[in-house]
C-alpha cells in the first residue's frame, strides 16, 4: 500500500515528522502541505525523518525546499534520521543546484520592437523569395541552353507525381462542381424557361474561372506541400549540403525538374478538369433541366470560343510556376528540425493559394481591360 | 558486483524476434540484475537495438518471455505497458528531444504529464536533472538544435529521468562523442547508478565504456547471446569472435588502460 509523503509538527518538541514515499509520482499533495506548515516554537527545529520509506529527486527537490523555508528566518534546522543512502542523494542534489545557474530572463520585447522585428522579417523574406526566383530563371535559362543537361527523367518523375497521380482527386472534385453548378444555375434558368443556356454557364464557368483555379489550388495543397516537405527534410539531413560539395546545383538538380515538370503537368490537368467539370453539369442538365445530350454537346462549340478555352488554359502555366517556385523556396527557408518543416510546408501551402487567387483576380483584370 | 544474488530487473528467457519473415534473434536469454550497469554488445546488425526496443515494449516478440520488475510483459495490455513504461526512461541514439521544445521543457513534459505537481515546481524539478547531467540554465533554455552532441545526450539522459525511473535504457551514450564528452559520459553513468541507484542497460560499441563502467556485458551475434559475464570473463573465452573484438587493437589497447 503505497504511504504519501508527509509533514506533521509536534509543537511540544519543536519538531518537524516527515513521513511516508518521498518520490517523484506521489509529491502532488506535498504542495498544500508546504503552504500549511506552521513553524513551532522559537528555539532550534528539528527534521526527524526517520519516517521516510522512499526517496528519489524530486523527493530530494522537496526536502530543500522545505529545509530552506524553516531555515528562512535565520533559525537552526538540524536534520536527522534520514537514512544513509538517502542522506547520500540529498547532500548530490543539494550540491548540484547550489552550483545551478539558471538563465538569466529575457526582458518581453515591446509592440514597436515585435512590429520592427516582424516588418523587417517579412520584407527581408519578400526579398529573399525574389532572389531565389530570379536565381531559378537563370538556371533555367542555362539549362535551355544546353538541353542535354536537363534531368527528363526526373521531369517525367515530377509529372508523374503532380499529374498522373492526381487525376482521380481532381476528376471526382470537377466533376462535382459542374454538378453544382448545372444545378444552382439550372434551377433559376428554368423560371425564365430558358434551360438551354445551361450549356453556356456550365462551360465558361469551368473552362475560364473553376478548373484552372480549382486545379491549381488543389495541386497547391498535393504538389507544393510535398515539394516544402521534402525540400526541408533533405535540408535537415545535410542532403543539400551533400548535392552542393559534390559540385552539383541543388537548384538545377531538384528545383528545375518539379518547376518544368509542374508547368507540363498543370495545363494537362486543368483540361482533364474542363472536361470531368463540363460532363458533371451535363449529366446534371439531363437529369434535371431536361437537355437532350445531343443538344448539349452541339450547342458546347458555340458557347465557347477558342479564346475563352485559351484564356483558361493560359493562365496555368503562370499558377503552376507560382505553386513550385513558392514550395521550392519554402522547403528551402527550413532552419532546425522537424517542427520548422511543419511550419514552412504550411506557409508554404497558405501563401501558394493566396498568391493563385490574386494572380487570378489580376487576369481578370487584365483581360476585362483588354476586352476578351 | 558479484556474490549475494539481487532481484532481478530484467529476465529474458527464449526470446524470438523477426522482421516479415527474416529472424533478428533467436532463443536469447538474459538477466539484468537491480543496480547492475549491462551492456549489450555485437556487430553491426546483430538485434542489440531489436532487443532493446522489444526490452522497452516498443515491439512485440515472436516468442519467448520478457519480465520487467518480475512482470510479464509480451502480450500485456496498452494500459499496463504504460505503467511499467513510466518506470524506465530511455535515451534514443540521436537524444529524439522535441525539436519544437526549449530543453528544460523537454525534461519538463513527462512531469507535467504524469505528475500533479504545480508547473512552477516542475520547472525546478527540470532544472534538477539538468544539474544532475552537468547542464545548466544557458543550455536549458535553448531548443535542442543548438546543443553540440556531448550536450544533446545530456539532455537526453536528463529527460530519461525525469520521472525518477528505476531502469535506464540507453542506446549508444557515447557514439559521436569526442573523447572528453565520452569518459564525461561514462562517469555521469556510473555516478548516476551509484547515487540514484538505478540499474543501466546500455547498448554499445565503445570498447572504452565497456570497460570502466559495465559489470556485466552480453554479447550478441549472429542473432544469438554467445557470451555473457563481466568483460575479463569474456575476453578469456576462446570464442573466435569474442577474441576478435577484445583481442583486437582497440580492445586491447582499451584493457590496458583499466
Amino acid at each position: 500500500m503505497p504511504t504519501p509523503p508527509q509533514i506533521s509538527t509536534e509543537p511540544a518538541g519543536e519538531r518537524v515528522c516527515l513521513a511516508g514515499r518521498w518520490v517523484t509520482a506521489e509529491l502532488g499533495g506535498l504542495e498544500a502541505a508546504l503552504a500549511a506548515l506552521s513553524r513551532p516554537g522559537t528555539g532550534p527545529l528539528t527534521v526527524d525523518a526517520s519516517g521516510v520509506t522512499a526517496f528519489d529527486t524530486g523527493g530530494a527537490w522537496y526536502l530543500r525546499r522545505l529545509l530552506r523555508r524553516l531555515r528562512a528566518d535565520g533559525r537552526e534546522v538540524v536534520l536527522l534520521g534520514l537514512r544513509a543512502e538517502f542522506d547520500e542523494l540529498y547532500r548530490l542534489v543539494d550540491a548540484r543546484l547550489e552550483a545551478y545557474r539558471w538563465a538569466s530572463p529575457q526582458a518581453p520585447r515591446g509592440w514597436l520592437d515585435r512590429l520592427g522585428r516582424r516588418s523587417l522579417g517579412k520584407a527581408s523574406q519578400g526579398y529573399r523569395l525574389l532572389a531565389f526566383v530570379g536565381h531559378s530563371m537563370l538556371v533555367l535559362l542555362a539549362t535551355l541552353r544546353q538541353p542535354q543537361r536537363l534531368r527528363w527523367r526526373s521531369v517525367l518523375a515530377e509529372i508523374r507525381s503532380a499529374g498522373v497521380d492526381a487525376l482521380p482527386i481532381i476528376g471526382l472534385l470537377s466533376f462535382l462542381i459542374g454538378i453544382v453548378i448545372a444545378y444552382q444555375g439550372g434551377v433559376q434558368l428554368r423560371n425564365y424557361g430558358a434551360n438551354i443556356f445551361v450549356v453556356e454557364l456550365v462551360t465558361l464557368t469551368m473552362l475560364r474561372e473553376l478548373a484552372p483555379v480549382m486545379t491549381a489550388v488543389i495541386v497547391a495543397g498535393r504538389t507544393g506541400s510535398a515539394y516544402t516537405a521534402q525540400l526541408g527534410t533533405m535540408l535537415v539531413n545535410d542532403e543539400i549540403d551533400a548535392i552542393r560539395t559534390m559540385g552539383l546545383s541543388p537548384a538545377e538538380l531538384l528545383v528545375l525538374p518539379k518547376l518544368l515538370g509542374l508547368m507540363l503537368a498543370l495545363p494537362l490537368l486543368t483540361m482533364f478538369a474542363d472536361i470531368l467539370g463540363v460532363f458533371g453539369g451535363m449529366v446534371m442538365s439531363v437529369a434535371i433541366l431536361d437537355v437532350d445530350m445531343g443538344e448539349f454537346l452541339r450547342r458546347v462549340p458555340q458557347a465557347v470560343s477558342l479564346t475563352s478555352f485559351m484564356i483558361g488554359i493560359g493562365k496555368t502555366p503562370v499558377f503552376a510556376l507560382l505553386i513550385a517556385m513558392v514550395g521550392c523556396f519554402q522547403g528551402f527557408q527550413v532552419a532546425g528540425g522537424a517542427d520548422s518543416v511543419g511550419r514552412q510546408t504550411t506557409v508554404s501551402v497558405v501563401q501558394a493559394i493566396f498568391l493563385v487567387i490574386v494572380t487570378d483576380a489580376v487576369f481578370s483584370i487584365v483581360f476585362s481591360w483588354m476586352r476578351i | 558486483m558479484s556474490g549475494e544474488r539481487r532481484e532481478s530487473v530484467i529476465a529474458v528467457r527464449g526470446l524470438h524476434a523477426r522482421y516479415g519473415t527474416r529472424p533478428v534473434l533467436e532463443a536469447v536469454d538474459l538477466e539484468v540484475r537491480r543496480g547492475e550497469i549491462f551492456a549489450l554488445v555485437g556487430g553491426s546488425g546483430a538485434g542489440k537495438s531489436t532487443l532493446l526496443r522489444l526490452l522497452i515494449m516498443l515491439e512485440q516478440p515472436a516468442a519467448g518471455s520478457i519480465r520487467l520488475f518480475g512482470e510479464e510483459v509480451v502480450g500485456v495490455g496498452p494500459g499496463r505497458a504504460d505503467i511499467l513504461r513510466r518506470r524506465l526512461g530511455v535515451m534514443f541514439q540521436h537524444g529524439a528531444l522535441f525539436s519544437s521544445q526549449s530543453v528544460l521543457d523537454n525534461v519538463a513534459t513527462p512531469l507535467h504529464e504524469h505528475t500533479r505537481l504545480p508547473p512552477r515546481v516542475i520547472r525546478e524539478i527540470a532544472a534538477l536533472k539538468l544539474a544532475l547531467v552537468g547542464l545548466d540554465g544557458e543550455a536549458a533554455a535553448q531548443l535542442p538544435e543548438a546543443l553540440s552532441g556531448g550536450m544533446l545526450k545530456r539532455a537526453a539522459v536528463a529527460r530519461a529521468l525525469a520521472l525518477d525511473p528505476e531502469l535506464l535504457l540507453l542506446d549508444e551514450p557515447s557514439a559521436g562523442l569526442d573523447p572528453v564528452s565520452a569518459n564525461a559520459m561514462d562517469q555521469l553513468i556510473l555516478q548516476l547508478r551509484d547515487s540514484l541507484g538505478l540499474t543501466v542497460v546500455l547498448v554499445t560499441h565503445d570498447v572504452d565504456t565497456l570497460c570502466q563502467v559495465t559489470d556485466r556485458v552480453a554479447f550478441i551475434d549472429a542473432r544469438r547471446v554467445i557470451g555473457c559475464g563481466s568483460v575479463s570473463e569474456l575476453r578469456s573465452d576462446d570464442h573466435p569472435v569474442l577474441q576478435a573484438y577484445f583481442g583486437g587493437p582497440r580492445g586491447r589497447a582499451a584493457m590496458a588502460v583499466t
